[in-house]
């Protein structure tokens, strides 16, 4: 039976859709800043995987195009946030997403 | 069974094993060291799909970069130590985010079942993929110094601002300052109290340079150290 199976472009999309899923349960449950980034990075990795077989399925080098703006994105955004989670837990080393209010003023 | 079947199981369940890790470690070192796994099963996924420098780029900026950063800061700062994820700060958030997890992904496997993907056939203004005696580098270099360049020339407008946002960031401000070092109080308590030693001893130097009844200094005679460090821890006293 296996052997008739064949990969389609959907099944990258599934798995595409299964790591979105997770990354956002992770960020929604998680209560360490770390690994709440970390989560949003898996989330952006399904995405750009979701646009690399989507370029495949068109035949189309628009979708990895794309793939390399949100590489750019991703590491400007990772950059930012760990330099406002590096200010959080210089303060407090116990805090949580919680404290982040701690940053005002 | 074929090798892209055999590639896509392996490299989808390195994946999904990674992200569940990701979610479920208590550590965050283990939860950026599953985050590689999950990148590197992306990138394998991305050369099974021809997309030969996103591979190469996925490792290198992903896996080179970005994750060394994770566990830069974890490990700069000291936060490796194991979450408690038995308590559940809010009551009922675990089943809601599960929930929602789930409504997602069946949102999209939904779309993807309801719709058959007909492609017209026509290409985009970007061109289409690599074939025999293209490669997928040339192709995109070709996309991004082209039809892509103001965004292109945006991204480094984005880079620049990032750079500048992280050192405003991470700069230490005066008032930060006070819980830097953790052995710092100590540290500054025994340092005053060698301090304080070391003038008792000067005092008792002093007062033993006073003239004698025939008017001649005597502090050259008097000065061995063990004499004069109990003299002061009397005069400290």
């Amino acid at each position: 039976m296996l052997a008739a199976m064949e990969v389609t472009p959907a099944w990258y999309l599934v798995l595409g859709s299964l790591l979105f899923g997770i990354g956002a349960v992770g960020l929604l449950v998680r209560r360490n800043p770390l690994v709440m980034f970390m989560c949003i990075e898996l989330m952006l990795n399904a995405v750009t995987l979701t646009f690399v077989t989507f370029s495949r399925m068109l035949d189309d080098i628009g979708g990895q195009t794309v793939v390399v703006f949100v590489l750019v994105v991703a590491a400007a955004e990772v950059v930012v946030g760990l330099g406002i989670i590096v200010a959080l837990l210089r303060k407090r080393p116990e805090a949580t997403a919680d404290d982040l209010a701690l940053l005002e003023g | 069974m074929t090798v892209e079947l055999i590639v896509f199981g392996v490299a989808g369940l390195v994946c999904l094993a990674g992200a569940v890790g990701v979610v479920a470690s208590k550590n965050p070192v283990h939860a950026a060291l599953s985050l590689v796994a999950t990148l590197f099963g992306i990138a394998v996924l991305f050369i099974a799909q021809e997309a030969h420098f996103l591979a190469a780029v996925q490792v290198i900026v992903y896996a080179g970069a970005i994750v060394v950063l994770f566990l830069f800061v974890i490990m700069f700062l000291g936060v490796d130590r194991a979450d408690d994820l038995r308590v559940e700060p809010l009551g009922g958030q675990r089943i809601a985010a599960g929930v929602l997890g789930i409504g997602v992904v069946a949102l999209v496997v939904a779309a993807l079942a309801s719709t058959s993907f007909e492609a017209t056939g026509i290409h985009s203004d970007t061109g289409p993929l690599p074939d025999e005696g293209t490669y997928d580098i040339s192709l995109l270099s070709e996309a991004l110094f082209t039809k892509f360049v103001f965004a292109f020339e945006l991204t480094s407008v984005l880079l620049v601002i990032a750079v500048i946002g992280a050192v405003v960031l991470a700069r230490r401000t005066r008032k930060s300052d006070e819980i830097v070092d953790p052995g710092q109080e100590e540290r500054a308590e025994q340092v005053a109290e060698r301090m304080a030693r070391a003038e008792a001893r000067a005092r008792v130097y002093e007062r033993n340079r006073q003239p004698d009844e025939w008017g001649r200094p005597t502090a050259a005679g008097d000065d061995t150290g063990t004499d004069s460090a109990d003299e002061a821890e009397e005069v400290t006293a």
